[in-house]
């Protein structure tokens, strides 16, 4: 009997868009089964209310890799750029702003000295962003059982990191493990720059300031830079075009897309998969079967914990996925005056992280699965640059918040009300008419992520990016370079090298991988 | 409050004041948790009970794992190599069990009590593994290695000795069977099992009954020269009948520190239990692997020339050292001097000669002899008796 | 050890060692051992730095800084003759963790004990212990080699720093794709991350993560920890690894056998000796300035001092490179603990445990879950005393019979955490009072005859132990022990040699590899490298083979 596909794809997110891409153009007949209704993701738009749409998840493109914009032609596909290379915006109480572009900094109360510093410091960090990004777009090499295209690999990474020079190479290794609020004090005065970077380590990480290996997470965060994003963009129809436009793509090279399928099963035979059941019953046979869900969901829910090894089940069962990391949506009848702001200014990326120990206060509240009674925010209010997200005079804000827990201790539904409260409140410090003019809210807790788009514990990264979970190490020791214990499952997404943010290179990654090792043939 | 700094001493068996008095010798041991006579009376003597007539020995302090619910036959057959679906209700299977990489955690065996109804019987401690396995499994596990007293009574005058109890039916019990006995109203499981290579039963019981069993076994073996033994006279009997040994004859995996220093089953002779037909079980990828691969070692029997047991000895071949020897004795039943030993591939292979380097001290004086000894396909002692049912009369 | 007269006068030796700390001593008993002529330059009035013996309440000895002796290396021990100049190092038993409910959590060495305890709370966990210490030990063993060896320098081209490099590296490798992947988790986990991997007892994973915290501005989730809880396992007393001990006598008598030893080779110690300055002509350093203008002359210099007071203090910029200086004020040695030292009149009780339990000869602890833990590095990071902190407590004179009169005792209190500054400002006494206060209470909730048994108690923040020792902020490891200050990268990357940026310059305290604990490898590795220098025969030890 043959098969009708020769790879099953579990699930539409960018990652699972982008792999099944690259293996079509290839010439295997993919099949990929969402069980959103409209695939994508985290690349997703929803109405929340009448009239109001936002991106549901992700709000910010600024991490997608050049080579597959270009290779899935997505500005061919229905990709439409609202706004690039936007500022960052720290909001200050007293309207002093900072503003960031580049390795630019802007502010009443950054000293000269800061600029200065912010400069040398961007140039600096570019260079290791630069060889972190040649470790991203391959596969994680292996160390010991390493073939040669690892070696070809970890010689280019050697080689890369002996570019850095010696003080480079030895600064790296130093600055790589530590944290952002050591570095950020040895850099600079500015509170609100320190505060800034950050926060940019640190976005949907279960991790404060102090937390060593943030700085690891910045110059992840950087690599956009890397890649030509001059800073975030958003996107006509929100972050629900990029999903399109890439299933556009992908159905263009000749995936095929089913939607609406839950996959409740992937099945294998004498620890080699076979195929995988739908909800309805319906089996499907493939010889390769990749998984763009996280690693536990794939494990647990889909393979299951019985049908693989122990020590394979203790590995997944230990993936940390603490996710602090929650999603607020404000539907405003018109645009809210934040002081000091001029309307072109609301347009870019605000942000409220007004000092590190503030963050880190924030993060504290998390760890006792309290949330932050002053957190740090990422703002968005995209209809600004796209009409046809809010009604007429209406707007759209967004917001990543950070932090408040999966479970708070008396559970989100006594919560919930309590805490939107106090976040509008909290934006109320800087636009102090916002509450008059808000048409409708919705919170999306870590829980709601979760069940909305199947992320465990509602980890955009799907799993912690912290040092013991990357590289070969990501998902787990014995799956690395995309190859899971089980013969033919593959997984492509944020879980496997190089993680998660709107990159993509996973999925391309894998899909290499795969056509690499021949089993789709 | 003194009370509980106490939960932490070392504990004795139901059976204590019985096996106190009768541990003439005072010479005590501790086995995990509990102090357990090293021997009784004399070892040779007590040696000798076990394969002349019957002997007694105290096995309480085993792990056993009760496990239940309805996944039971299928969580045991991804934890162990053989197939549990093979082992009747009623029936005891010997196996082994692998972490991920094909090397052997522990031997033990399963006794299949009712259905999904298990008891699994293992040397070293295994909980933690246990409940690792039983994720995405309705299971239950519950460690009842306290809740039960259990008695080895092994010999070929064994089954004379129970019949005699009033055990009415114990001669039907098939090797690696077992049967539910009524004793004074209270359940008494027997099952043919051992560790002595001989004829042998096994008695499980709760641990409030524990004294009366011992005294009833006792009062009824009488006749059939019954007598305890203690841990020096099992591991005569044990090494005898080629038995391994769990932190001797191999290291459970995960305690291993050393890279490479634990075992597969292929390479400690236990081959045999793997079931690749199985779709799942721990281990089953890399021993796959290591069927077309090779194995790095091999375990063999060795038949030892002389009378010098082969202790730690060094096995040289040409010279040059190829293996070690893991358990060794002189076996006085089968008169042979049989070695338990872990060669480097591709030596071991039945009927291989190869030499023991063997040390040896007789009143202070050390000796090195150089004892040519070779491979022998099974261990020397394994009487017809073990295997007849019903044994014959004794 | 002479006080030398005063008079403004030159002296000339081959090596200086500035600072008498156990550390130095080891150097320059090496030094001298190979017939250098050696002085050893002590600030203070007495010897030993952090490892000293001081009777600070008439009849009782205080170990006032560090207080346990086991990672000190029996190679070093036995090559310097330490024994034979006085040194016994006693074992411990022992040890416990407090509950809230009354209840607690006891060590015991013997396994099949520890077993039983630990069933007590958990019977997974206990049987779990056995794969964690397998773990553990699988770490402790691959970085144990390299105790008494200098770090490779993975930047140079060196022929010599190509082989240590590949020395270094081929363990590493030899434990698999899996096993090397465990590895890098281990080394950049948090202690509270890993413990969890193995445990699912709170009082036992609180008791266990101490040893991960303890010195250290980290809390038991921050990512590096697991690596300073290796730290602690990596000792030996009399082979038994990972057993703790007290030197006889209180810590003063390492320090004493040192400075015995260094005698017998010819060495001297000088006390009261505050140097000023590292002089430098020429890119070499020609010796040392001292507070009182005095001058010592040598070709070798050698600072027990940590980087920060040896760069920032006692050098002049002018003759650092620029980076240095930079990576000097970077290197991270927080203060984040302090210590109470307490006579008592008589051994104290404590709630749910048998008087005289043999639980109580070992360290005890009164944080009973991860999360006290870490709320109380909260308070740290926050610029404050923990309000319910982290104690490492113990009890010597059950053990020593010699630090207090025959019946009394005398109690050394571990505080974790204390800030060096007070949200930024200097410790009050009212700061102090408060520190002390947070103690007190947390041992006498559990010890109600506690507070009436105190005889004197010294307590010393952050800022004194800096103040008196030398130590800046009061670190007990003269910097952090995380991944990026440790190996090559200690205490900066380039200079983990133990060479300064100028020729004939040295650094030999525990801010070097492999780092603090009162190992003495910083203090003998130093040495080895110093000697090589100088075309002399080695007289430093190697490291025990492994088995």
């Amino acid at each position: 009997m043959t098969d009708r596909y020769d790879v099953l794809l579990v699930g539409a997110g960018h990652n699972g868009l982008v792999c099944a891409h690259y293996l079509a153009r290839a010439g295997r007949r993919v099949l990929v089964l969402e069980v959103r209704d409209e695939p994508g993701g985290c690349a997703a738009t929803r109405e929340f209310a009448p009239g109001y749409s936002v991106s549901a998840c992700a709000q910010w493109l600024n991490q997608l890799h050049p080579d597959i914009i270009q290779d899935l032609a997505l500005e061919n596909s229905g990709l439409e750029w609202a706004a690039r290379d936007l500022e960052t915006i720290s909001l200050d109480r007293e309207g002093q702003h900072l503003t960031l572009l580049g390795d630019r900094v802007e502010g009443e109360r950054v000293s000269r000295e800061d600029r200065e510093a912010y400069r040398v410091f961007h140039a600096r960090t570019s260079k290791y962003v630069k060889l972190l990004r040649k470790a991203f777009e391959a596969r994680a090499p292996k160390l010991v059982e390493s073939n040669v295209t690892d070696r070809l690999n970890l010689l280019k990474l050697g080689l890369g990191l002996k570019l850095l020079g010696r003080e480079g190479m030895s600064d790296l290794m130093r600055v790589i493990l530590i944290n952002m609020y050591d570095l950020m004090e040895e850099s600079f005065d500015s509170a609100q720059l320190k505060a800034l970077l950050s926060l940019d380590s640190l976005l949907g990480a279960h991790m404060g300031p102090r937390t060593p290996n943030t700085v690891f997470g910045y110059l992840y965060r950087r690599l956009g830079d890397s890649f030509g994003h001059h800073g975030p963009a958003v996107l006509k129809g929100g972050m629900g075009a990029l999903g399109k436009a890439m299933a556009a793509s992908a159905r263009a090279a000749g995936v095929e897309i089913r939607t609406g399928e839950r996959v409740t099963s992937i099945d294998l035979e004498a620890g080699r998969v076979c195929g995988v059941t739908l909800a309805s019953g319906e089996q499907l046979r493939a010889p390769v079967v990749i998984s763009n869900a996280d690693p536990v969901t794939t494990f647990e829910k889909l393979v299951g914990y019985r049908n693989i090894e122990t020590g394979v089940a203790r590995r997944v069962s230990q993936i940390r996925f603490n996710s602090g990391t929650v999603k607020l949506h404000l539907a405003l009848d018109r645009l809210p005056d934040f002081p000091g702001l001029s309307e072109q200014q609301l347009g870019q990326r605000l942000v409220i992280a007004p000092d590190m120990d503030y963050i880190e206060s924030a993060f504290n509240a998390v760890k006792y699965r309290e949330y932050s009674t002053a957190p740090v925010m990422d703002i968005s209010i995209p209809s600004l640059h796209d009409r046809s997200l809010a009604p007429e005079e209406g707007h759209v804000l967004s917001a990543i918040i950070q932090f408040a827990p999966y479970a708070p201790n008396e559970g989100w539904e006594a919560c919930r009300e309590r805490y939107i409260e106090q976040l509008i409140a909290c934006i109320a410090d800087y636009a102090p008419d916002i509450g008059q003019r808000i048409v409708a809210a919705e919170l999306l807790t870590p829980a709601d992520l979760e069940n909305d788009f199947g992320m465990t514990g509602g980890h955009w990264h799907h799993g912690e990016l912290s040092m013991d979970q990357v590289l070969m190490m990501r998902p787990f020791p014995g799956a690395t370079q995309y190859a899971t214990p089980c013969d033919g499952l593959y997984l492509c997404g944020a879980g496997a090298h190089p993680g998660g943010g709107v990159m993509g290179l996973a999925g391309r990654n894998a899909a290499r991988e795969i056509l690499r090792r021949g089993d789709a043939a | 409050m003194s009370q509980r700094s106490d939960d932490t001493m070392m504990l004795t068996t139901p059976f204590h004041s019985r096996v106190a008095a009768a541990c003439e010798l005072n010479c005590w041991g501790s086995w995990k948790d509990y102090t357990t006579p090293n021997a009784y009376t004399d070892v040779e003597l007590e040696y000798f009970a076990i394969r002349n007539a019957v002997g007694v020995f105290d096995l309480t302090p085993m792990n056993k794992y009760r496990i239940g619910g309805t996944d039971a036959e299928a969580y045991l057959n991804r934890l162990v190599t053989r197939n549990v679906g093979k082992i009747a209700v009623g029936r005891v299977g010997y196996t082994v069990w692998c972490d991920d990489a094909g090397q052997v955690m522990d031997d033990g065996t399963i006794f299949h009590l009712g259905e999904n109804d298990y008891r699994l019987c293992a040397y070293a401690r295994a909980t933690d593994w246990l409940h690792w396995s039983a994720m995405g499994f309705d299971v239950t596990i519950h460690d009842e290695s306290a809740d039960i007293a259990a008695l080895a009574v092994q010999g070929p005058t064994s089954c004379s000795a129970l019949m005699a109890m009033g055990l009415r039916g114990v001669e039907e019990i098939k090797p690696f069977g077992l049967a539910h006995f009524d004793f004074d109203g209270q359940p008494l499981m027997i099952s043919r099992t051992g560790f002595t290579g001989d004829l042998g039963y096994e008695l499980w019981i709760a641990p409030e009954h524990a004294e009366a069993l011992w005294d009833r076994l006792f009062d009824a073996g009488r006749d059939y020269m019954i007598k305890p033994f203690g841990m020096e006279a099992l591991e005569m009997a044990r090494i005898e009948a080629g038995f391994l040994q769990a932190g001797v004859d191999f290291m459970p995996a995960e305690d291993v520190v050393r890279r490479g220093r634990s075992r597969s089953p292929f390479e400690l002779g236990l081959g045999w239990l793997v079931d690749f037909d199985k779709p799942l079980f721990n281990g089953r990828r890399a021993l796959l692997r290591e069927q077309t691969e090779g194995s790095r070692y091999r375990f063999a029997y060795l038949d030892v020339d002389g009378n010098k047991p082969a202790h730690n000895s060094f096995i040289l071949f040409n010279g040059k050292q190829v293996g070690t020897v893991t358990s060794a004795a002189w076996c006085p039943t089968a008169k042979s001097n049989l070695a338990l030993g872990q060669l480097k591939m591709p030596h071991g292979g039945v009927g291989e000669e190869l030499v023991a380097e063997i040390y040896y001290q007789r009143e202070l004086q050390w000796t090195k002899v150089l004892a040519p000894c070779r491979v022998i396909e099974s261990p020397p002692f394994n009487p017809p008796r073990r295997r007849a049912t019903p044994p014959d009369a004794c | 050890m002479s006080g030398e007269a005063a008079g403004k006068h030159v002296n000339k030796y081959d090596a200086i060692v500035i600072g008498a700390g156990h550390n130095g001593l080891t150097n320059a008993a090496y030094l001298a051992k190979a017939g250098l002529r050696v002085a050893v330059l002590e600030r203070n009035p007495y010897i030993g730095g952090a490892t000293v013996s001081r009777e600070l309440h008439p009849g009782w000895t205080y170990s006032n800084c560090s207080y346990v002796c086991s990672l000190l290396r029996p190679e070093l021990a036995r090559d310097l003759e330490l024994p034979r100049h006085g040194l016994q190092v006693v074992p411990y038993g022992g040890g416990v963790t407090f509950k809230r409910d009354g209840n607690y959590y006891g060590n015991y060495y013997d396994h099949n004990r520890q077993y039983r305890e630990m069933a007590r709370h958990s019977k997974r966990d206990a049987n779990a212990y056995e794969r964690y210490t397998a773990d553990v030990m699988k770490q402790t063993r691959l970085i144990r080699p390299f105790l008494l060896k200098r770090p490779p320098d993975p930047t140079s081209l060196k022929l010599r720093d190509l082989r240590d490099l590949a020395e270094f590296a081929a363990p590493f490798l030899a434990m698999g794709e899996e096993g090397l992947a465990d590895t890098l988790r281990f080394w950049t986990k948090s202690v509270g991350d890993y413990l969890d991997e193995y445990f699912e007892s709170d009082v036992i994973k609180a008791h266990m993560a101490g040893s991960g915290i303890i010195g250290t501005a980290l809390g038991v989730y921050s990512p590096g920890t697991a690596y300073v809880l290796l730290h602690h396992y990596m000792g030996d007393v009399d082979g038994n690894v990972g057993s703790w001990g007290f030197a006889r006598g209180g810590m003063g008598a390492v320090a004493s056998a040192l400075s015995k030893s260094l005698q017998a080779f010819g060495g001297e110690i000088i006390c009261d000796a505050d140097v000023r300055q590292i002089v430098v002509r020429g890119g070499r350093v020609t010796g040392v300035a001292l507070a009182n203008g005095d001058e010592y002359r040598a070709d070798v210099v050698v600072s027990n001092l940590d980087p920060k007071r040896t760069f920032l203090d006692i050098m002049d910029r002018s003759d650092l490179p620029p980076e240095l200086v930079t990576r000097a004020r970077n290197f991270k040695i927080r203060g984040s603990s302090g210590k109470l030292n307490i006579a008592l009149d008589g051994l104290p009780t404590f709630t749910g445990l048998d008087k005289q339990s043999p639980l109580m000869l070992g360290d005890m602890h009164f944080s009973d879950s991860l999360e006290r833990l870490e709320r109380a590095y909260d308070d740290w990071k926050a610029g404050t005393w923990s309000k319910d902190p982290y104690l490492d407590m113990l009890i010597p004179t059950q053990t020593d019979p010699t630090m207090a009169p025959p019946g009394k005792h005398m109690m050394t209190v571990f505080v974790q955490y204390a800030p060096p500054k007070i949200q930024g400002g200097d410790w009050t006494p009212e700061d102090k009072a408060g520190f002390e206060k947070s103690v007190i209470d947390q041992i006498a909730a559990h010890s109600p005859d506690f507070r009436d048994l105190i005889l004197h108690c010294e307590t010393r923040t952050p800022a004194e132990i800096e103040a008196e020792v030398g130590l800046t902020e009061g670190n007990i490891f003269q910097g952090e022990l995380t991944f990026d200050q440790l190996l090559f990268n200690r205490p900066f990357p380039g200079y983990a040699q133990y060479r300064g940026p100028v020729g004939g310059m040295y650094l030999c305290g525990s801010a070097t590899h492999p780092g603090g604990g009162v190992m003495a490898a910083p203090g003998a590795n130093a040495a080895r490298e110093i000697l090589r220098d100088l075309h002399k025969p080695n007289t430093v030890p190697g490291g025990y083979a492994d088995d």
